[in-house]
């Protein structure tokens, strides 16, 4: 516990609605415990609006323990802030410097509509999972659990394209506003499993497919890796895009034309 | 029946509806007793499930798969962010793949002990039996379970149990059965079978002619007031932790979706039952908007510590092996670290009051990997607990490999929620209560890993079974239509109480007044309370209470979004919760469980049943805003696990 506490300005997008015109605001953030995380900041920030008799500054959270993807706010231009594998309600004022000036803005793409101040809308993510992120299994209807042994290598790696906490960083943080490590995390946690073979190249176009519907193309920046709070491995992008062209020719083979 | 029944009897209006017969095989033969809807039919019923937590999104994506028409609604802006996602450490199940001894009836047996025999036995037999399912199920989803190098599933031990009946994903086990759940729900939008509703907030059951009819939701994005018919209404809405400020609890979790039902006819059970968990990083300072929770799944290989001398100073390092306090082994030696988390908790809060606590506010205990890193190296403590001791670090500062970590309790799970019968219904017929929202299957103490159980138990085989049982009676009864007064009276209530909190233009935050309410909720109604510490509490709740509500601040308007506003409604539900929080704590004139009264403990210090006045669960009966709950109870009988004193050592 650090006994010294710093001082901030902040420059804060404040905007009414989804059609009206925004701004930046200043404010002052004195007197901020470096073990206070970031919205416990923007708490303090907020109280003293309130206090004011001014309206508060909206942005969302909910777990503040990094899991949900709630949180967002792009701060100093960076998705989830300055440190690597880290969401924003992981970040701790211990991070800055007495005196720093600090820019806060929300997600920025264009699929990711402004709602009020720094939220946005991430539906077209859901969307995306919608059309194919999912293994086809009425309940009641499964085997037992080890009659489908996975091979530890393949349950690990489904585990790393799973941690995906789907927060849309990697979406604001990339220069076309792409969603492909989101989307080929989605993917390829059910790829990579046996359970998820029989769907596999269905479930790969349709959620492609979907994702193009909303999102930029991918040009390789890999900014999408630096913003992740899981730290998905851009790898998931190569397992998605042979999938895709390979399911391209499989599907056609499926639905009887031959390629 | 024991010859030191008491007459107490169980209230006229709690028809618990277990059959009679023989726990091992109620509920098989129930399921064909039970009324069925045959599957042409089911398309004709409409389901609400509100919350999409792992009870809420099996429940809605079973039904759909069932054939229901089911809408299902969230706060939040997607079901995926409920807060079953941050559960950490792992599901039970009785599948016993170790071979270390378990069973369908031990894990009952664990459940129902572990519980201080204050659930209902025919519930958790229940879910013992089909927790094995889940796992099944879960699999087959594409959960990506931690397995061993043939491929087949991982086990470990958790907090309360002598076997391993834990399966586990990494340390984010609770993301990834959500995750499975949430591609089951997402699957039956993706088929036009569930009607998904973000970013709408359930204020208000609606009932008529004593039936419900259905809900009523506000927008909170446009403000918009909208009524939502169906035959039956599923609330899987979570518990009410929140009610102490700070708790594990994600910031948004709250009790009004089950208190709103409560005002409405639904019996509120066992309120003052919460359980605190032993193993979260202790508060820093004011702006403190949480606490974290570290898995109790480090109890397995860390030991828990505080200097033998009161106001040690010195650093771990610094204080030798003979002048350490493990309290935990040296009272339990049996169980050791892993004792029940209430017993856990409270000893650690022992040694705090003491004087004997760590860290520069005194206020924790120390749980040291110094041994299982040199008895089982480095790489190897990585690999189980890698991603909890980097989140320790990040948000203390301090490296757990090097110096011990500091834990202290915080509230973490609510045992108490709307009291439901057999078929998990509430008292309003059709209406329901799955997952944490009921009271049912964990007593006055839930045992680790058994929440996630808990809420799919509810969800894919439970609720999906017993919800037919009450629909098929309703075969050619049409929704009441939302033009129904019942519906506007309602909506109108729902914009009134809705508006009239920017009207108050008072002069401190909602945050303001929810931290002070949480302090005397943790002070008064915490890990020990006492008949002048709950009496105080109710004065000063209510004196609280009075100045929110004349002086509370809301800014900004009931038209666009405006999370103020959404917490403001919250907290005033909280205010009232905790007023009966209180109440029940107050005539629970016994401890059991997580509800430690400091009149009723053992010689050692222990907690200390009444089982002849108190093997109840008591449900409390709203009669209106200035009249106090009316209380009913369900006598609890023990036929299989004989009532005993709880002893770890």
């Amino acid at each position: 516990m650090s006994e010294n506490t710093i001082n901030l300005t902040l420059e804060v997008w404040r905007q009414n609605g989804p059609t009206e015109k925004g701004r930046f605001e200043t404010y002052e953030a004195k007197g901020i415990s470096p073990d206070a995380s970031f919205l416990e900041m923007l708490d303090e920030v907020n109280e003293r609006l309130i206090d004011d008799d001014k309206v508060p500054v909206t942005f969302e959270s909910d777990c503040r323990e990094g899991i949900c993807g709630t949180c967002s706010l792009m701060i100093n231009g960076q998705a989830h802030g300055p440190n690597k594998g880290q969401s924003t309600c992981q970040l701790h004022m211990r991070t800055f410097s007495d005196g720093d000036h600090i820019t806060i803005e929300p997600f920025r793409a264009t699929s990711f509509p402004i709602i009020k101040d720094l939220a946005v809308s991430r539906a077209a993510m859901d969307t995306i999972q919608q059309a194919g992120g999912y293994i086809s299994v009425t309940t009641g209807s499964a085997p037992d659990a080890n009659m489908i042994p996975v091979p530890k290598p393949a349950a690990d790696l489904a585990m790393d394209a799973a941690a995906c906490i789907g927060c849309g960083a990697c979406v604001a943080a990339c220069p076309n506003s792409a969603a492909q490590l989101f989307t080929s995390a989605k993917i390829q946690q059910f790829n990579l499993l046996p359970q998820g073979q029989p769907e596999r190249w269905k479930r790969t176009e349709a959620m492609v497919d979907t994702m193009e519907d909303f999102f930029g193309t991918c040009t390789n920046h890999g900014e999408c890796f630096e913003a992740c709070p899981k730290e998905i491995s851009l790898d998931f992008i190569a397992f998605m895009n042979r999938d895709y062209v390979k399911a391209k020719v499989k599907n056609r083979n499926l639905s009887g034309q031959k390629s | 029946m024991t010859a030191t029944m008491n007459s107490r009897t169980t209230s006229p209006a709690l028809d618990s509806k277990v059959p009679d017969g023989d726990n091992a095989t109620l509920w098989e033969n129930h399921k064909f007793s039970m009324k069925l809807v045959n599957p042409s039919n089911k398309r004709k019923f409409t389901v609400i499930v509100v919350g999409t937590g792992l009870a809420g999104a099996s429940a809605a994506a079973t039904m759909a798969e069932l054939g229901y028409k089911v809408k299902a609604f969230t706060f939040h802006d997607s079901p995926r962010r409920a807060h079953s996602i941050a559960a950490q450490g792992g599901i039970n199940a009785a599948k016993n793949y170790p071979n270390d001894g378990d069973s369908v009836h031990r894990l009952f047996y664990d459940t129902v002990k572990g519980g201080d025999y204050r659930s209902r036995e025919a519930n958790v037999h229940r879910l013992a039996e089909v927790s094995v399912n889940i796992i099944d199920q879960c699999v087959a989803q594409g959960v990506p379970f931690a397995r061993d190098y043939g491929g087949l599933l991982d086990n470990r031990s958790f907090g309360g149990a002598q076997v391993s009946r834990t399966f586990y994903a990494r340390g984010q086990t609770g993301q990834q059965l959500l995750l499975g759940a949430y591609s089951a729900l997402n699957r039956q939008i993706n088929l036009g079978a569930v009607e998904m509703h973000n970013r709408k907030e359930m204020l208000d059951v609606v009932t008529k002619d004593g039936e419900t009819a259905g809900i009523v939701t506000r927008d909170l994005l446009t403000g918009e007031v909208e009524s939502h018919s169906a035959h039956a209404v599923v609330l899987a809405t979570g518990g009410y932790g929140n009610i102490y400020y700070l708790s594990t609890n994600a910031m948004m979790s709250n009790v009004t979706a089950a208190w709103r039902a409560h005002r409405r006819g639904a019996f509120f059970a066992n309120p003052c039952y919460t359980q605190i968990h032993p193993t979260c990083i202790p508060a820093s300072a004011d702006h403190q908007s949480k606490l974290t929770l570290m898995s109790e799944s480090l109890r397995n290989d860390g030991r828990i510590w505080v200097p033998t001398a009161f106001d040690d100073n010195r650093l771990a390092s610094e204080i030798p092996e003979d002048e350490r306090d493990y309290f935990l082994e040296r009272k339990y030696p049996a169980f050791g670290n892993l004792v029940p988390r209430d017993v856990a908790s409270r000893n650690s809060k022992t040694v705090v009051d003491e004087g004997r606590g760590v860290g520069p506010l005194k206020n924790g205990v120390f749980l040291d990997f110094a041994e299982a890193i040199a008895r089982d190296g480095k790489a190897t403590i990585e690999a189980k607990y890698g991603n909890l001791f980097d989140m320790y670090a990040n948000i203390t500062g301090e490296d757990p490999y090097k110096r011990p970590m500091r834990i202290y309790p915080a509230t973490h799970y609510t045992m108490g929620g709307l009291w439901v019968d057999y078929h998990l219904m509430t008292t309003i017929p059709g209406t329901y209560a799955i997952g944490e929202a009921n009271f049912s299957d964990h007593g006055a103490n839930r045992l680790g890993a058994s929440a996630l159980m808990q809420g799919l138990a509810d969800g894919y085989f439970v609720l999906p079974y017993t919800i037919g049982d009450y629909l098929a009676g309703k075969l050619g009864e049409g929704v009441v239509p939302t033009d129904d007064p019942v519906f506007k009276a309602a909506e109108a209530e729902v914009a009134d109480q809705t508006s009239k909190w920017l009207s108050v233009k008072g002069t401190k935050s909602p945050e303001h007044f929810h931290r002070e309410l949480g302090k005397i909720v943790w002070e008064r109604i915490g890990m020990a309370r006492d008949k002048n510490g709950l009496e105080k509490a109710q004065d000063e709740i209510a004196s609280l209470e009075s100045e929110f509500k004349t002086n509370v601040r809301v800014k900004g308007d009931s038209s666009s979004m405006n999370t103020e506003l959404e917490k403001v409604g919250r907290i005033a539900d909280f205010f009232e919760l905790a007023k009966l929080k209180a109440r029940d704590a107050l005539v629970r004139e016994e401890s059991c469980g997580g509800h430690f009264r400091v009149e009723s403990q053992t010689e050692e210090g222990e907690a200390l049943r009444d089982d002849e006045n108190f093997k109840h669960v008591a449900a409390w009966e709203w009669n209106g805003e200035d009249t106090a709950q009316t209380k009913h109870e369900e006598q609890l009988e023990f036929n299989d696990v004989p009532l005993s004193q709880r002893s770890y050592k």
